[in-house]
């Protein structure tokens, strides 16, 4: 099996609005499994999805599959085989949820089986408007339109922002399920879902790379996780439990 | 009573008129934030040429009507997707530059059709059953009213089936809602662009065909003053609401109608009002989203 990455960053830098927003980020994400992406909230986690997405404006090397995407339109970037679950859901609420299905199929003969099994509940809430759904209800939406394709690589944002506990191990349940077979790139703030998910992490710090490394191992360095992440860890602490607390996960505890 | 009747059913069909041009702009506004001041151009092209070749076919006949209202129509759309391919594609979210261009356009289609057609409008003959009225309730409605409510009407419906029935208005409406996420979703939103330019053109064409019904004449002005109308109708209704729009026009001809009948030819002044009241009392329009 090979084991190029499927993912290489290099000197990527993003602005909104002209603002810089990330700053020389480079890393690479493994062919298999999940890569995290963890820091404080405001360091650019979510704004380095989307400048490899080309949501936002940027500069820098992209190379997906070995072969630049820096400068393909994002439609195109995600016909590749990208598909991304973006931080707060972002379904169409007007859209009913067979809709909002609907509108993200990109090949003839989707994962209907898979998302049906995944989300039972989603299949009979097809003609229910999705802005009327529940926030974990929109999230399985959103999930599941990133999962009807046969996809290369998942860019999950924040998965489990917002969810209550039974939710976020469902989420997680999901997530692993989907990992098996397709690697993830996973912004989370969930230490939890992190330790249950991924193998490697990448840590930002002001737009920038600050750590690189195995999941396990920063995971278990409660020095690296309150230096980073401006919380207390440990496998007793609430930021890696399931049953966390929102004030004890990593981004909203610190600045 | 008849006055009244007369009133309303005319408003009505001014309306639809209004209804023509502004579906356009506001879906054109929803889905790609584009405020188009070259719309009105349409229209007038729409018009002219549809006058020129109807008139060939059979001045003052319902074959040459016809005619002249499918010439409208793909005269209307094929300015559109012109309009967006050569000028809009190259200046997405350039909303200045946009708002220049297209005013720049319009300008100077307007003083290209004045170089061909003349400055003064051209009286156009009339289907004789238009040139008659229909009695309902003691009031003698000009019968042209009906066509261009029947006209309005159609589009109107062949619009909202388009957007509940097929995959592009699946995108269209997605698009208006979050166009970001609907290209994250791997969808290329460009055409839809095309489209939505391609279907508000053609209803301006026909609508351009239809005012020369109306007014009993065409000229290389008449999109431009009913620009003015069709602004005032999409911010009422809500930018980028299709039944915001239909509802809109209805309102505001309706009101103009009233307000010039028995408020002294007051009908623009009053409408000028509507529209600055419904700005500060629902900034978003009738229909439109809220604003944040």
């Amino acid at each position: 099996m090979s084991t190029a990455p499927i993912l290489a960053v290099r000197n990527l830098y993003a602005r909104i609005s002209g603002q810089q927003v990330v700053e020389d980020v480079s890393f690479d994400v493994a062919p298999t499994g999940v890569t995290a992406l963890l820091g404080r909230n405001g360091v650019g986690k979510s704004s380095t999805i989307k400048a490899i997405l080309g949501i936002i404006e940027r500069d820098g090397s992209i190379e997906f599959q070995g072969t630049p995407i820096e400068r393909l339109r994002t439609d195109r970037i995600v016909q590749r085989g990208i598909a991304y679950i973006p931080e707060d859901r972002e379904v169409f609420a007007t859209l009913s949820v067979d809709e909002n299905l609907a509108l993200a199929v990109r090949q003839p003969k989707p994962n209907r089986a898979l998302v049906n099994e995944l989300f039972p509940e989603l299949t009979q809430r097809g003609p229910q408007l999705a802005g009327t759904l529940s926030g974990g209800q929109q999230q399985m939406v959103s999930l599941a339109r990133g999962l009807l394709n046969d996809n290369e690589l998942l860019l999950v944002d924040e998965p489990t922002k917002g969810l209550a506990p039974r939710l976020v191990n469902e989420v997680a349940r999901v997530l692993k399920t989907a990992a098996e077979t397709t690697p993830m790139r996973l912004v989370e703030q969930n230490l939890f879902v992190v330790r249950e998910l991924a193998q490697d992490v990448i840590v930002l710090s002001g737009g920038r790379v600050v750590h690189r490394g195995p999941a396990a191992e920063f995971l278990d360095d409660a020095d690296l996780i309150q230096r980073h992440l401006g919380v207390s860890g440990g496998d007793d602490d609430h930021a890696t439990g399931p049953a966390h607390t929102p004030s004890a996960s990593a981004g909203e505890v610190s600045a | 009573m008849s006055t009244v009747i007369l009133l309303l059913i005319t408003g009505i069909g001014l309306g639809a008129l209004y209804f023509l041009v502004a579906s356009g702009l506001s879906l054109i506004y929803g889905l790609m934030h584009v405020l188009n001041f070259a719309h009105g151009s349409f229209l007038t092209l729409g018009g002219l040429v549809g006058w020129e070749v109807g008139r060939r076919v059979g001045d003052g006949t319902w074959g040459g009507l016809f005619v002249s209202m499918l010439t409208g129509i793909v005269v209307g759309a094929l300015f559109a997707i012109v309009t967006e391919l050569l000028f809009i594609r190259r200046l997405y979210n350039r909303h200045i530059e946009q708002v220049l261009v297209t005013v720049g356009l319009g300008l100077a289609t307007v003083a290209l059709f004045e170089g061909i057609w003349g400055t003064d409008p051209i009286i156009t003959s009339k289907v004789p059953w238009l040139r008659g009225t229909t009695e309902i309730l003691g009031a003698r409605i000009p019968n042209h009213i009906w066509l261009l409510i029947a006209c309005a009407a159609i589009v109107l419906a062949a619009i909202v089936l388009f957007l509940r029935f097929t995959r592009y208005g699946l995108i269209i409406r997605a698009g208006v809602e979050n166009r970001t996420m609907v290209t994250a979703l791997g969808i290329d939103v460009r055409k839809s662009f095309t489209l939505v330019f391609a279907i508000g053109g053609a209803a301006a064409g026909l609508g351009g065909v239809l005012a020369s019904v109306y007014y009993g004449n065409v000229s290389a002005h008449q999109g431009t003053s009913m620009l003015i109308y069709a602004f005032i109708v999409t911010v009422i209704g809500g930018l980028g609401s299709l039944p915001g729009a239909a509802i809109a026009s209805v309102l505001v001809a309706v009101l103009q109608q009233f307000a010039n009948f028995y408020l002294g030819g007051t009908g623009d002044l009053i409408i000028v009002l509507a529209l600055a009241a419904v700005l500060l009392v629902r900034p978003s329009g009738l229909m439109g989203r809220k604003l944040t």
